[in-house]
């Protein structure tokens, strides 16, 4: 008799158990047993894609560099990305194949942080120094900050403003002529395409690719 | 005689050298359509050529002389036409093949067509499959020396799909054999029979 009633008062915990591991195990599969494996995976995942160390990659789209971002920057990416307020209109379903626990965005942001390859490359190399000319000072004239200011004077970038360093150049063009289209989506990240759009929005197109062909060759 | 003698042996070298091929453009076609289709159509196992990126096709022929695709049927078929084409032939040859007008094969499983399409689109996260869409166009059209796929045979696909699972090709343009290597064979009977539909 007593057995079978200290058997039913065991059953709840029981089933609290399996209900928690189940429970655990959605939210942070990702960092379960055999965690490297996993992470390993998913990088390679995002490689597949933006590249060999996330040097960045030109196909029908173009794929951004991932190398040395700040790993502020890159989660808040991801999450603007799961969260539907990046590249909605594009013909890929970007939330979801940027989808992942928040947990998995830190190890992929600290892992990208790390990686240094060298820029890809391509741009048209006889418009860099009017762009370093425009990234150093600005266009006072215009009402054009000097990108530096933000962005590091090597383009390294500091917290949520991005590395421009080695960026893709027709990712770097794609982004200036955007933002000021882009609405303003609210988040409760910083949101920095309210002020790109105001700076962009001045930056006359030859401006933009002189500026976009210096960074996309800076280490 | 003993000049006569060396002149003869100089010759014999001379033949010995396999020149390259450098014939003319419709006369390649002749001889490609063989097994490719006059049309470039494609027959068998032998892919559709008409309409192919230029710059894919090129390339295709180089890995090929240079053995560097090396799956059963490109070994067995390609190699040695591939090793002999002049450079400039193989340019114009390209060329003309990516002007063709052509028709999708359409002979993949209609069932598994719209599986295979959303899996082109968006790839499989969970399994971390990138979605193909990305590099190859929202239209299987592809773009510089990324293949178009629209329309190509399910057999060809399918295939190409699995060699690289089994190691064939390494060399080929990053990242294709690591990626492929993590389709399961129903996600390759998907993707196969979505894009032999694609226009």
């Amino acid at each position: 008799m007593k057995a079978i009633i200290n058997l039913l008062l065991a059953l709840p915990t029981v089933a609290l158990a399996v209900v928690f591991s189940v429970g655990v195990k959605a939210v942070d599969a990702d960092m379960a047993a055999g965690s490297r494996g996993y992470l390993q995976a998913k990088i390679e995942y995002c490689e597949d894609c933006h590249g060999s160390s996330g040097q960045g990659y030109v196909g029908f789209l173009t794929m951004p560099r991932l190398a040395g971002q700040t790993t502020t920057y890159l989660e808040s990416q991801l999450r603007a990305f799961a969260e539907g307020r990046r590249d909605r209109d594009l013909f890929l379903n970007m939330a979801k194949i940027h989808g992942m626990s928040p947990t998995m965005r830190t190890a992929l942001a600290a892992h990208f942080r790390e990686a240094h390859p060298r820029p890809f490359g391509g741009a048209p190399r006889h418009l860099a120094a009017a762009g370093r000319r425009i990234f150093d000072d600005g266009v006072p004239e215009a009402n054009i900050p000097a990108c530096a200011a933000c962005h590091g004077p090597e383009a390294q970038g500091q917290g949520p403003n991005p590395r421009l360093a080695g960026q893709l150049y027709p990712y770097l063009m794609s982004r200036l002529s955007r933002f000021p289209s882009e609405s303003r989506r609210a988040g409760a990240d910083v949101d920095p395409t309210a002020t790109m759009a105001r700076v962009a929005h001045n930056l006359t197109r030859s401006q933009m690719a002189a500026v976009a062909a210096y960074v996309s060759q800076l280490k | 005689m003993k000049s006569v003698r060396l002149q003869l042996a100089i010759l014999v070298l001379i033949c010995l050298v396999v020149p390259t091929w450098a014939g003319d453009v419709p006369t390649a076609v002749r001889n490609c359509g063989w097994c490719h289709g006059m049309l470039g159509q494609g027959i068998g196992v032998a892919p559709r050529l008409a309409g192919q990126r230029r710059e894919y096709t090129l390339r295709q022929l180089v890995d090929l002389g240079e053995h560097l695709r090396d799956n059963p049927q490109s070994r067995q078929y390609m190699w040695g036409p591939a090793g002999n084409l002049d450079p400039l032939l193989a340019r114009d040859l390209a060329n003309y093949l990516a002007a063709l007008p052509f028709e999708p094969a359409a002979d993949g499983r209609p069932h598994l067509a719209e599986i295979g399409r959303v899996i082109y689109l968006e790839g499989i996260p969970d399994a971390n499959i990138v979605s193909c869409a990305a590099c190859h166009g929202p239209n299987a059209e592809g773009v510089g020396d990324i293949p178009r796929l629209g329309g190509l045979g399910y057999g060809y696909l399918r295939r190409r799909l699995e060699q690289w699972g089994e190691g064939y090709h390494v060399a080929a343009k990053p990242p294709m054999p690591r990626i492929a290597g993590k389709l399961s064979p129903n996600d390759i009977e998907a993707l196969a029979s979505y894009l032999s539909f694609v226009k």
